[in-house]
Protein backbone atom coordinates (compact mmCIF):
# COMPACT_ATOMS: atom_id res chain seq x y z
CA UNK A 1 0.00 0.00 0.00
CA UNK A 2 0.89 3.24 -0.39
CA UNK A 3 0.05 6.41 1.97
CA UNK A 4 0.34 9.54 -0.13
CA UNK A 5 -0.27 8.27 -4.10
CA UNK A 6 -0.58 11.55 -4.85
CA UNK A 7 3.12 12.54 -3.43
CA UNK A 8 4.55 9.27 -3.15
CA UNK A 9 4.16 8.94 -6.98
CA UNK A 10 4.37 11.97 -8.96
CA UNK A 11 6.07 12.30 -12.73
CA UNK A 12 9.56 13.60 -12.06
CA UNK A 13 8.40 16.97 -14.08
CA UNK A 14 5.84 17.62 -11.43
CA UNK A 15 7.86 17.13 -8.26
CA UNK A 16 10.37 19.27 -9.70
CA UNK A 17 7.69 21.98 -10.31
CA UNK A 18 6.23 21.30 -6.67
CA UNK A 19 9.88 21.77 -4.82
CA UNK A 20 10.71 24.43 -7.11
CA UNK A 21 7.76 26.65 -6.17
CA UNK A 22 8.37 25.49 -2.22
CA UNK A 23 12.17 26.25 -2.63
CA UNK A 24 10.99 29.87 -3.90
CA UNK A 25 8.54 30.51 -1.21
CA UNK A 26 11.46 29.12 1.54
CA UNK A 27 13.84 31.27 0.62
CA UNK A 28 11.57 34.43 1.18
CA UNK A 29 10.09 33.28 4.10
CA UNK A 30 13.87 32.64 5.78
CA UNK A 31 15.33 35.91 4.27
CA UNK A 32 12.27 37.53 6.17
CA UNK A 33 12.21 35.52 9.47
CA UNK A 34 15.55 34.53 10.39
CA UNK A 35 18.35 37.18 10.58
CA UNK A 36 21.29 34.69 10.60
CA UNK A 37 20.00 33.47 6.86
CA UNK A 38 19.54 37.29 6.05
CA UNK A 39 22.67 38.33 6.90
CA UNK A 40 24.17 35.09 4.94
CA UNK A 41 22.63 35.95 2.11
CA UNK A 42 23.34 39.43 2.04
CA UNK A 43 27.03 39.34 2.49
CA UNK A 44 27.03 37.30 -0.66
CA UNK A 45 24.84 39.52 -2.41
CA UNK A 46 21.62 37.42 -3.03
CA UNK A 47 18.20 38.63 -2.68
CA UNK A 48 15.65 36.11 -2.15
CA UNK A 49 14.17 36.96 -6.12
CA UNK A 50 17.20 35.76 -7.02
CA UNK A 51 16.22 32.29 -6.26
CA UNK A 52 13.61 31.07 -9.11
CA UNK A 53 14.10 27.30 -8.58
CA UNK A 54 15.59 24.99 -7.95
CA UNK A 55 18.20 25.26 -10.69
CA UNK A 56 19.41 28.31 -8.14
CA UNK A 57 19.75 26.18 -5.28
CA UNK A 58 23.48 26.24 -5.39
CA UNK A 59 23.72 29.99 -4.89
CA UNK A 60 22.49 29.34 -1.61
CA UNK A 61 25.25 28.48 1.19
CA UNK A 62 24.98 25.47 3.36
CA UNK A 63 24.34 25.03 7.06
CA UNK A 64 26.03 23.12 9.00
CA UNK A 65 25.32 21.94 12.96
CA UNK A 66 27.99 24.86 14.30
CA UNK A 67 25.58 27.06 12.85
CA UNK A 68 22.98 25.17 15.00
CA UNK A 69 25.07 25.10 18.21
CA UNK A 70 26.64 28.67 17.54
CA UNK A 71 23.04 30.17 17.18
CA UNK A 72 22.18 27.49 20.55
CA UNK A 73 19.13 27.85 21.65
CA UNK A 74 16.67 29.54 19.64
CA UNK A 75 18.94 31.35 17.28
CA UNK A 76 17.37 29.66 13.78
CA UNK A 77 14.11 29.87 14.77
CA UNK A 78 11.80 31.77 12.40
CA UNK A 79 8.98 31.84 14.28
CA UNK A 80 8.15 32.62 17.90
CA UNK A 81 8.05 30.56 20.67
CA UNK A 82 3.98 31.19 20.69
CA UNK A 83 3.88 28.90 17.77
CA UNK A 84 6.55 26.70 18.57
CA UNK A 85 4.79 23.73 20.34
CA UNK A 86 7.45 20.89 20.78
CA UNK A 87 11.37 21.63 21.15
CA UNK A 88 13.25 18.52 20.54
CA UNK A 89 17.01 18.05 21.24
CA UNK A 90 19.89 16.00 20.11
CA UNK A 91 24.14 15.97 21.61
CA UNK A 92 26.24 17.87 19.61
CA UNK A 93 30.35 17.93 19.11
CA UNK A 94 30.51 19.82 22.32
CA UNK A 95 29.04 19.53 25.32
CA UNK A 96 26.32 21.68 23.72
CA UNK A 97 22.84 20.27 22.91
CA UNK A 98 21.18 20.89 19.06
CA UNK A 99 17.92 22.42 19.59
CA UNK A 100 14.89 22.09 17.09
CA UNK A 101 11.38 23.45 17.14
CA UNK A 102 8.31 22.45 15.86
CA UNK A 103 5.18 24.55 14.91
CA UNK A 104 1.70 22.56 14.68
CA UNK A 105 2.34 22.53 10.63
CA UNK A 106 5.68 20.78 10.97
CA UNK A 107 4.12 17.69 13.61
CA UNK A 108 1.48 17.50 10.86
CA UNK A 109 4.40 16.98 7.98
CA UNK A 110 6.54 15.15 10.63
CA UNK A 111 3.41 12.32 11.31
CA UNK A 112 2.55 12.51 7.17
CA UNK A 113 6.29 11.71 6.51
CA UNK A 114 6.52 8.75 9.00
CA UNK A 115 3.18 7.51 8.21
CA UNK A 116 4.02 6.90 4.49
CA UNK A 117 7.27 5.47 5.99
CA UNK A 118 5.56 2.66 8.61
CA UNK A 119 2.83 2.07 4.96
CA UNK A 120 6.11 1.39 3.47
CA UNK A 121 6.58 -1.19 6.26
CA UNK A 122 2.53 -2.89 5.50
CA UNK A 123 1.76 -1.02 8.99
CA UNK A 124 -1.79 -0.40 8.84
CA UNK A 125 -4.36 0.98 11.53
CA UNK A 126 -5.06 -3.17 11.81
CA UNK A 127 -1.84 -3.33 13.31
CA UNK A 128 -0.68 -3.53 17.13
CA UNK A 129 2.87 -1.56 17.04
CA UNK A 130 5.24 -1.50 19.83
CA UNK A 131 7.45 2.01 19.73
CA UNK A 132 10.72 0.78 21.86
CA UNK A 133 12.90 4.13 20.85
CA UNK A 134 13.67 6.31 23.49
CA UNK A 135 10.69 8.84 24.54
CA UNK A 136 12.22 12.48 25.18
CA UNK A 137 13.95 15.01 23.79
CA UNK A 138 15.36 12.22 21.43
CA UNK A 139 13.25 12.27 17.86
CA UNK A 140 12.78 8.64 18.02
CA UNK A 141 9.53 7.98 20.03
CA UNK A 142 7.74 10.51 19.75
CA UNK A 143 8.12 10.92 15.73
CA UNK A 144 7.37 7.03 15.43
CA UNK A 145 4.37 7.41 17.85
CA UNK A 146 2.80 10.53 15.91
CA UNK A 147 3.35 8.59 12.23
CA UNK A 148 1.97 5.32 13.51
CA UNK A 149 -1.06 7.02 15.53
CA UNK A 150 -1.73 9.02 12.32
CA UNK A 151 -2.20 5.30 10.23
CA UNK A 152 -4.81 4.39 12.63
CA UNK A 153 -2.47 1.17 14.29
CA UNK A 154 -2.51 0.70 18.06
CA UNK A 155 0.40 2.09 19.54
CA UNK A 156 2.29 1.17 22.50
CA UNK A 157 4.70 3.58 23.59
CA UNK A 158 7.34 0.97 25.22
CA UNK A 159 10.13 3.46 25.12
CA UNK A 160 13.67 1.88 25.61
CA UNK A 161 15.07 -0.39 28.82
CA UNK A 162 12.89 -2.89 29.80
CA UNK A 163 13.26 -5.78 27.52
CA UNK A 164 11.32 -8.44 29.76
CA UNK A 165 8.15 -6.00 29.87
CA UNK A 166 8.65 -5.75 25.73
CA UNK A 167 8.58 -9.63 24.91
CA UNK A 168 6.02 -10.05 27.57
CA UNK A 169 3.57 -7.39 25.86
CA UNK A 170 4.73 -8.05 22.48
CA UNK A 171 2.90 -11.60 22.92
CA UNK A 172 0.45 -10.41 25.36
CA UNK A 173 -0.83 -7.48 23.02
CA UNK A 174 -0.29 -9.76 19.89
CA UNK A 175 2.31 -6.99 18.35
CA UNK A 176 2.12 -7.06 14.86
CA UNK A 177 5.08 -4.23 14.38
CA UNK A 178 7.92 -2.51 15.91
CA UNK A 179 9.83 0.20 15.55
CA UNK A 180 13.65 0.55 17.64
CA UNK A 181 16.85 0.17 16.33
CA UNK A 182 17.95 -2.78 14.66
CA UNK A 183 20.62 -3.62 17.63
CA UNK A 184 17.90 -3.59 20.00
CA UNK A 185 15.61 -5.78 17.81
CA UNK A 186 18.73 -8.03 17.99
CA UNK A 187 18.65 -8.18 21.40
CA UNK A 188 14.75 -8.70 21.69
CA UNK A 189 15.10 -11.87 19.44
CA UNK A 190 17.81 -12.88 21.33
CA UNK A 191 15.88 -12.50 24.64
CA UNK A 192 12.89 -14.10 22.78
CA UNK A 193 14.62 -17.22 21.76
CA UNK A 194 16.43 -17.79 25.21
CA UNK A 195 12.91 -17.91 26.87
CA UNK A 196 11.50 -20.22 24.20
CA UNK A 197 9.05 -17.57 22.78
CA UNK A 198 9.71 -17.35 19.29
CA UNK A 199 7.00 -18.88 18.39
CA UNK A 200 4.43 -17.17 19.95
CA UNK A 201 4.90 -13.51 18.62
CA UNK A 202 2.62 -12.53 15.85
CA UNK A 203 4.79 -9.81 14.54
CA UNK A 204 5.20 -9.04 11.37
CA UNK A 205 7.24 -6.47 10.47
CA UNK A 206 10.35 -4.08 12.23
CA UNK A 207 10.68 -0.49 10.83
CA UNK A 208 14.47 0.21 12.07
CA UNK A 209 16.61 3.35 11.94
CA UNK A 210 18.62 5.31 14.48
CA UNK A 211 21.95 3.89 13.74
CA UNK A 212 23.46 2.45 10.61
CA UNK A 213 23.09 -1.31 9.93
CA UNK A 214 24.36 -3.84 7.64
CA UNK A 215 23.07 -6.19 5.11
CA UNK A 216 24.46 -9.03 7.22
CA UNK A 217 22.14 -7.71 10.55
CA UNK A 218 19.26 -6.59 7.70
CA UNK A 219 19.41 -10.77 7.04
CA UNK A 220 19.51 -12.04 10.63
CA UNK A 221 16.46 -10.14 12.05
CA UNK A 222 14.47 -11.02 9.48
CA UNK A 223 15.54 -14.89 9.72
CA UNK A 224 15.59 -14.80 13.53
CA UNK A 225 12.17 -13.37 14.08
CA UNK A 226 10.88 -14.47 10.27
CA UNK A 227 9.27 -10.75 10.21
CA UNK A 228 9.86 -7.78 7.32
CA UNK A 229 12.62 -5.59 8.26
CA UNK A 230 12.83 -1.88 7.18
CA UNK A 231 15.26 1.26 7.19
CA UNK A 232 13.85 4.32 8.29
CA UNK A 233 16.62 6.87 8.55
CA UNK A 234 16.19 10.85 9.41
CA UNK A 235 18.16 13.49 11.87
CA UNK A 236 16.83 15.68 14.25
CA UNK A 237 17.96 18.19 12.59
CA UNK A 238 15.89 18.33 9.22
CA UNK A 239 12.59 16.84 11.58
CA UNK A 240 13.86 12.93 12.92
CA UNK A 241 12.89 9.33 11.54
CA UNK A 242 10.82 9.50 8.85
CA UNK A 243 12.76 11.60 6.56
CA UNK A 244 13.20 8.78 4.00
CA UNK A 245 12.36 5.00 4.41
CA UNK A 246 13.09 1.53 2.61
CA UNK A 247 10.32 0.09 0.80
CA UNK A 248 9.70 -3.64 0.14
CA UNK A 249 12.00 -3.88 -2.43
CA UNK A 250 14.56 -2.80 -0.46
CA UNK A 251 16.51 -0.68 -3.28
CA UNK A 252 17.23 2.20 -1.73
CA UNK A 253 15.25 4.45 1.10
CA UNK A 254 12.29 6.93 -0.29
CA UNK A 255 12.98 10.68 0.51
CA UNK A 256 9.77 12.66 1.04
CA UNK A 257 11.44 15.03 -1.03
CA UNK A 258 8.08 17.15 -1.43
CA UNK A 259 9.18 18.20 1.88
CA UNK A 260 13.00 17.65 1.91
CA UNK A 261 14.91 18.06 -1.22
CA UNK A 262 18.23 15.71 -1.27
CA UNK A 263 21.41 17.03 -2.84
CA UNK A 264 24.36 14.75 -2.97
CA UNK A 265 27.77 16.60 -2.80
CA UNK A 266 31.42 15.67 -3.63
CA UNK A 267 33.28 15.71 -0.73
CA UNK A 268 36.24 17.80 -1.61
CA UNK A 269 34.27 20.68 -3.69
CA UNK A 270 31.09 20.48 -2.36
CA UNK A 271 29.69 20.86 -5.74
CA UNK A 272 26.44 18.34 -6.99
CA UNK A 273 27.18 15.26 -7.81
CA UNK A 274 25.20 13.18 -10.85
CA UNK A 275 23.05 10.84 -9.71
CA UNK A 276 24.53 7.47 -8.80
CA UNK A 277 27.87 9.18 -7.35
CA UNK A 278 28.41 8.85 -3.52
CA UNK A 279 29.01 11.70 -1.53
CA UNK A 280 27.97 13.60 1.28
CA UNK A 281 24.06 14.23 1.49
CA UNK A 282 22.36 17.65 2.44
CA UNK A 283 18.62 18.46 3.09
CA UNK A 284 16.78 21.33 2.29
CA UNK A 285 13.41 21.88 3.95
CA UNK A 286 11.14 22.69 1.69
CA UNK A 287 8.04 23.01 4.23
CA UNK A 288 9.20 23.43 7.67
CA UNK A 289 8.25 26.73 9.68
CA UNK A 290 10.10 26.03 12.97
CA UNK A 291 13.35 25.71 11.88
CA UNK A 292 13.80 25.63 8.22
CA UNK A 293 17.07 24.52 6.47
CA UNK A 294 18.93 25.19 4.04
CA UNK A 295 21.25 22.74 2.24
CA UNK A 296 21.95 21.35 5.39
CA UNK A 297 25.07 19.20 5.40
CA UNK A 298 24.04 15.25 7.04
CA UNK A 299 27.72 14.57 7.23
CA UNK A 300 26.41 11.19 6.33
CA UNK A 301 27.92 9.53 2.74
CA UNK A 302 25.20 8.34 -0.06
CA UNK A 303 24.36 7.96 -3.45
CA UNK A 304 20.94 9.21 -5.22
CA UNK A 305 19.12 7.27 -7.28
CA UNK A 306 15.77 9.06 -9.29
CA UNK A 307 14.49 6.38 -10.99
CA UNK A 308 10.70 5.23 -10.45
CA UNK A 309 10.83 2.28 -8.29
CA UNK A 310 8.95 -1.14 -8.84
CA UNK A 311 7.06 -0.34 -5.57
CA UNK A 312 5.18 2.63 -8.07
CA UNK A 313 6.61 5.29 -5.68
CA UNK A 314 8.13 7.89 -8.13
CA UNK A 315 10.22 9.40 -4.97
CA UNK A 316 13.82 9.60 -5.26
CA UNK A 317 15.42 6.94 -3.08
CA UNK A 318 19.09 7.18 -1.33
CA UNK A 319 21.80 4.28 -1.27
CA UNK A 320 22.26 2.10 2.15
CA UNK A 321 24.64 4.76 3.88
CA UNK A 322 28.48 3.95 3.00
CA UNK A 323 29.80 6.22 6.39
CA UNK A 324 30.71 9.46 7.60
CA UNK A 325 32.24 12.42 7.00
CA UNK A 326 33.16 13.35 10.29
CA UNK A 327 34.28 11.31 13.19
CA UNK A 328 30.99 10.62 14.50
CA UNK A 329 30.29 7.49 16.11
CA UNK A 330 26.08 5.80 16.68
CA UNK A 331 26.44 3.85 19.72
CA UNK A 332 23.02 2.94 21.10
CA UNK A 333 21.38 5.44 18.66
CA UNK A 334 23.33 8.21 20.79
CA UNK A 335 25.56 10.24 18.52
CA UNK A 336 28.66 10.26 19.83
CA UNK A 337 31.95 12.58 18.76
CA UNK A 338 35.26 11.40 20.24
CA UNK A 339 35.61 15.27 21.18
CA UNK A 340 33.02 15.29 23.54
CA UNK A 341 35.05 12.59 25.16
CA UNK A 342 38.24 14.74 24.89
CA UNK A 343 35.97 17.50 26.98
CA UNK A 344 34.82 15.44 29.45
CA UNK A 345 38.34 14.29 30.78
CA UNK A 346 39.69 17.77 30.91
CA UNK A 347 37.26 17.68 33.94
CA UNK A 348 38.99 14.85 35.56
CA UNK A 349 42.16 15.98 36.84
CA UNK A 350 43.69 12.33 37.49
CA UNK A 351 44.12 11.71 34.25
CA UNK A 352 46.05 12.48 30.93
CA UNK A 353 44.29 13.97 27.76
CA UNK A 354 45.32 10.53 25.92
CA UNK A 355 42.24 8.23 25.51
CA UNK A 356 40.93 5.48 23.14
CA UNK A 357 37.46 4.76 22.82
CA UNK A 358 36.98 1.10 21.80
CA UNK A 359 33.17 0.55 20.58
CA UNK A 360 31.77 -2.86 20.01
CA UNK A 361 28.47 -5.02 19.41
CA UNK A 362 28.28 -7.75 22.05
CA UNK A 363 25.44 -9.95 22.11
CA UNK A 364 23.85 -6.87 19.59
CA UNK A 365 24.04 -3.88 22.51
CA UNK A 366 26.40 -1.79 21.21
CA UNK A 367 29.38 -1.48 24.05
CA UNK A 368 31.46 1.47 24.49
CA UNK A 369 35.38 1.17 26.72
CA UNK A 370 37.24 4.28 27.02
CA UNK A 371 40.62 3.69 27.79
CA UNK A 372 42.37 6.34 29.88
CA UNK A 373 45.83 6.91 31.23
CA UNK A 374 46.16 8.24 34.92
CA UNK A 375 49.21 11.14 35.32
CA UNK A 376 51.95 9.68 37.09
CA UNK A 377 51.26 10.76 40.33
CA UNK A 378 48.06 9.30 40.84
CA UNK A 379 48.35 5.89 40.15
CA UNK A 380 48.16 4.34 43.33
CA UNK A 381 48.83 1.17 45.68
CA UNK A 382 45.13 0.85 46.53
CA UNK A 383 42.46 -1.00 44.84
CA UNK A 384 39.67 1.10 46.70
CA UNK A 385 40.91 4.41 44.63
CA UNK A 386 41.27 2.91 41.78
CA UNK A 387 38.03 1.79 41.69
CA UNK A 388 36.46 4.96 43.05
CA UNK A 389 38.72 6.44 40.11
CA UNK A 390 37.29 4.00 37.52
CA UNK A 391 33.11 4.94 38.77
CA UNK A 392 34.15 9.59 38.74
CA UNK A 393 35.21 8.57 35.14
CA UNK A 394 32.41 6.96 34.06
CA UNK A 395 30.49 9.14 35.18
CA UNK A 396 31.66 12.66 34.11
CA UNK A 397 31.30 10.47 30.47
CA UNK A 398 27.84 9.43 31.06
CA UNK A 399 26.73 12.96 31.89
CA UNK A 400 28.28 14.21 28.73
CA UNK A 401 27.28 12.22 26.61
CA UNK A 402 24.21 10.55 28.23
CA UNK A 403 25.66 6.34 27.50
CA UNK A 404 27.11 4.30 30.06
CA UNK A 405 30.70 3.53 29.21
CA UNK A 406 33.00 1.03 30.95
CA UNK A 407 36.01 2.66 31.67
CA UNK A 408 39.56 0.76 31.77
CA UNK A 409 42.75 2.85 33.45
CA UNK A 410 45.70 1.59 31.86
CA UNK A 411 49.49 2.00 32.03
CA UNK A 412 51.13 5.13 31.41
CA UNK A 413 52.19 6.15 28.01
CA UNK A 414 50.47 2.67 26.66
CA UNK A 415 47.50 4.38 24.69
CA UNK A 416 49.59 5.02 21.07
CA UNK A 417 50.60 8.80 20.30
CA UNK A 418 50.56 9.20 17.13
CA UNK A 419 51.97 11.93 14.74
CA UNK A 420 49.62 14.08 12.77
CA UNK A 421 45.95 13.20 13.98
CA UNK A 422 45.83 11.21 16.55
CA UNK A 423 43.64 7.79 16.74
CA UNK A 424 40.87 8.27 19.49
CA UNK A 425 38.69 5.35 17.77
CA UNK A 426 38.70 1.30 17.71
CA UNK A 427 35.72 0.62 16.09
CA UNK A 428 34.45 -3.39 15.90
CA UNK A 429 31.45 -3.17 14.56
CA UNK A 430 31.95 -3.16 11.12
CA UNK A 431 28.93 -1.09 10.25
CA UNK A 432 29.68 0.18 6.58
CA UNK B 1 59.19 3.40 61.93
CA UNK B 2 58.00 2.79 58.24
CA UNK B 3 59.17 1.02 55.16
CA UNK B 4 58.75 2.30 51.86
CA UNK B 5 56.84 0.04 49.37
CA UNK B 6 57.41 0.19 45.76
CA UNK B 7 54.21 -0.62 43.89
CA UNK B 8 53.86 -1.21 40.24
CA UNK B 9 50.07 -0.49 38.38
CA UNK B 10 50.30 -3.39 35.59
CA UNK B 11 47.29 -4.52 32.87
CA UNK B 12 46.73 -8.00 33.00
CA UNK B 13 48.91 -8.56 29.73
CA UNK B 14 51.05 -11.57 29.26
CA UNK B 15 54.50 -11.17 29.80
CA UNK B 16 54.22 -7.28 31.70
CA UNK B 17 55.03 -8.74 35.53
CA UNK B 18 58.07 -10.24 33.91
CA UNK B 19 58.95 -7.03 32.62
CA UNK B 20 58.81 -5.43 35.46
CA UNK B 21 60.76 -7.78 37.60
CA UNK B 22 63.56 -7.92 34.76
CA UNK B 23 64.06 -4.00 34.93
CA UNK B 24 64.58 -4.41 38.81
CA UNK B 25 66.86 -7.30 38.05
CA UNK B 26 69.35 -5.46 35.70
CA UNK B 27 69.69 -2.56 37.88
CA UNK B 28 70.15 -4.78 40.77
CA UNK B 29 67.47 -4.01 42.76
CA UNK B 30 66.35 -7.26 45.11
CA UNK B 31 63.25 -7.64 45.80
CA UNK B 32 62.25 -8.78 49.60
CA UNK B 33 58.74 -9.82 49.78
CA UNK B 34 55.96 -9.20 47.47
CA UNK B 35 52.23 -9.42 46.47
CA UNK B 36 50.17 -9.13 43.64
CA UNK B 37 46.74 -7.58 44.24
CA UNK B 38 44.33 -8.75 40.74
CA UNK B 39 41.38 -7.92 39.46
CA UNK B 40 40.36 -8.82 35.51
CA UNK B 41 41.65 -5.72 34.00
CA UNK B 42 44.68 -4.68 35.91
CA UNK B 43 46.86 -6.02 39.12
CA UNK B 44 48.85 -3.96 41.32
CA UNK B 45 52.43 -5.19 42.35
CA UNK B 46 53.28 -4.19 46.26
CA UNK B 47 56.77 -4.88 46.42
CA UNK B 48 59.68 -4.22 49.41
CA UNK B 49 63.15 -4.39 47.83
CA UNK B 50 66.54 -3.08 48.64
CA UNK B 51 66.14 0.18 47.02
CA UNK B 52 62.94 1.26 46.87
CA UNK B 53 64.06 5.24 45.54
CA UNK B 54 66.31 3.47 42.98
CA UNK B 55 63.50 1.15 41.88
CA UNK B 56 60.62 3.79 41.22
CA UNK B 57 63.08 5.63 39.52
CA UNK B 58 64.17 2.93 37.19
CA UNK B 59 60.40 1.59 36.50
CA UNK B 60 59.33 5.26 35.49
CA UNK B 61 62.26 5.45 33.03
CA UNK B 62 61.04 2.49 31.60
CA UNK B 63 57.52 3.74 30.97
CA UNK B 64 55.84 2.35 34.10
CA UNK B 65 53.91 3.40 36.55
CA UNK B 66 55.42 3.59 40.23
CA UNK B 67 55.23 5.04 43.59
CA UNK B 68 56.31 4.77 46.91
CA UNK B 69 54.32 4.49 50.06
CA UNK B 70 55.08 4.22 53.89
CA UNK B 71 54.26 0.16 55.06
CA UNK B 72 54.71 -1.27 58.43
CA UNK B 73 57.06 -4.19 58.55
CA UNK B 74 56.31 -6.23 61.20
CA UNK B 75 58.37 -9.48 62.62
CA UNK B 76 56.08 -11.75 64.75
CA UNK B 77 56.34 -15.29 66.13
CA UNK B 78 55.53 -18.17 63.67
CA UNK B 79 53.08 -19.39 66.04
CA UNK B 80 49.49 -19.77 66.23
CA UNK B 81 47.52 -17.07 67.09
CA UNK B 82 50.31 -14.26 66.98
CA UNK B 83 48.89 -12.97 64.28
CA UNK B 84 45.83 -12.52 65.43
CA UNK B 85 47.19 -11.17 68.80
CA UNK B 86 48.58 -8.54 66.37
CA UNK B 87 45.57 -7.51 64.94
CA UNK B 88 43.48 -7.38 67.89
CA UNK B 89 46.38 -4.30 69.15
CA UNK B 90 45.25 -2.77 66.02
CA UNK B 91 41.64 -3.16 65.95
CA UNK B 92 42.07 -2.14 69.69
CA UNK B 93 43.71 1.57 68.16
CA UNK B 94 41.26 2.04 66.23
CA UNK B 95 42.60 2.04 62.59
CA UNK B 96 41.51 -0.03 59.51
CA UNK B 97 44.05 -2.23 57.51
CA UNK B 98 44.13 -1.01 53.82
CA UNK B 99 46.12 -4.52 53.36
CA UNK B 100 48.50 -6.76 53.76
CA UNK B 101 50.43 -9.83 53.15
CA UNK B 102 53.38 -12.11 55.01
CA UNK B 103 56.81 -13.62 54.19
CA UNK B 104 58.11 -15.72 56.11
CA UNK B 105 62.06 -16.08 56.34
CA UNK B 106 63.10 -17.94 58.93
CA UNK B 107 61.66 -20.75 61.25
CA UNK B 108 61.11 -18.84 64.25
CA UNK B 109 59.68 -16.02 62.95
CA UNK B 110 57.45 -14.59 60.54
CA UNK B 111 57.04 -10.80 58.92
CA UNK B 112 54.29 -9.15 57.61
CA UNK B 113 54.12 -5.74 55.73
CA UNK B 114 51.11 -3.92 56.31
CA UNK B 115 49.08 -0.57 55.53
CA UNK B 116 47.14 1.01 57.63
CA UNK B 117 44.07 3.80 56.70
CA UNK B 118 46.16 6.26 58.91
CA UNK B 119 50.16 6.07 58.77
CA UNK B 120 50.99 8.37 61.71
CA UNK B 121 48.03 6.46 64.55
CA UNK B 122 49.62 2.92 63.30
CA UNK B 123 53.46 3.66 64.36
CA UNK B 124 52.23 5.01 67.56
CA UNK B 125 49.48 1.86 68.04
CA UNK B 126 52.60 -0.46 66.89
CA UNK B 127 55.23 1.17 69.07
CA UNK B 128 53.06 1.73 72.65
CA UNK B 129 52.09 -2.05 72.43
CA UNK B 130 55.80 -2.90 72.28
CA UNK B 131 55.72 -4.14 68.28
CA UNK B 132 58.70 -4.20 66.70
CA UNK B 133 58.69 -2.56 63.29
CA UNK B 134 61.53 -2.64 60.61
CA UNK B 135 62.81 -1.09 57.82
CA UNK B 136 63.73 -2.61 54.46
CA UNK B 137 67.27 -2.67 55.17
CA UNK B 138 66.69 -4.55 58.53
CA UNK B 139 65.12 -6.97 56.32
CA UNK B 140 67.57 -6.86 54.02
CA UNK B 141 69.82 -8.08 56.57
CA UNK B 142 68.12 -11.01 57.81
ZN1 LIG C 1 10.09 1.40 -3.68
Amino acid sequence: MIWNETKECMSRDQMTALQSARLVKLVDYMYHNVEFYRKKMQAIGLMPGDIKGLEDLTKLPFTTKDDLRDNYPFGLFAVPNSQIVRIHASSGTTGKATVVGYTRHDLDVWAECVARCMTMAGVTKEDVIQIAYGYGLFTGGLGAHDGAQKIGATVVPMSTGNTKKLTTMMIDFGATAIACTPSYLLHISEALAEEGLLDKIKLKSAICGAEPWTEKMHKEIESRLNIKAFDIYGLSEVMGPGVACDCEFHKGLHVCEDHFYPEILDSATLTPVADGEVGELAFTTLTKEGIPLIRYRTKDLTSLDRTPCECGRTSARISRFKGRVDDMLIIRGVNVFPSQIEAALVEVEEVTPHYMMIVDRVNNLDTLEVQVELDQKYYTDEIRVIEALTKKIAHVIQQALGINAKVKIVEPQSLVRSQGKAVHVIDNRKLY
Amino acid sequence: MFAKQLTVFIENRAGRLSEVLSVLKENKVNILSMSLADTTEYGLLRLIVDNATLGKEKLIENGFSSLLSDVSIIKIAHTAGSLQTLLKVIDKGGVNIEYMYGLSIESEDAYVVLKASDSEKIDEILNANGVKTLSCEDLAHI
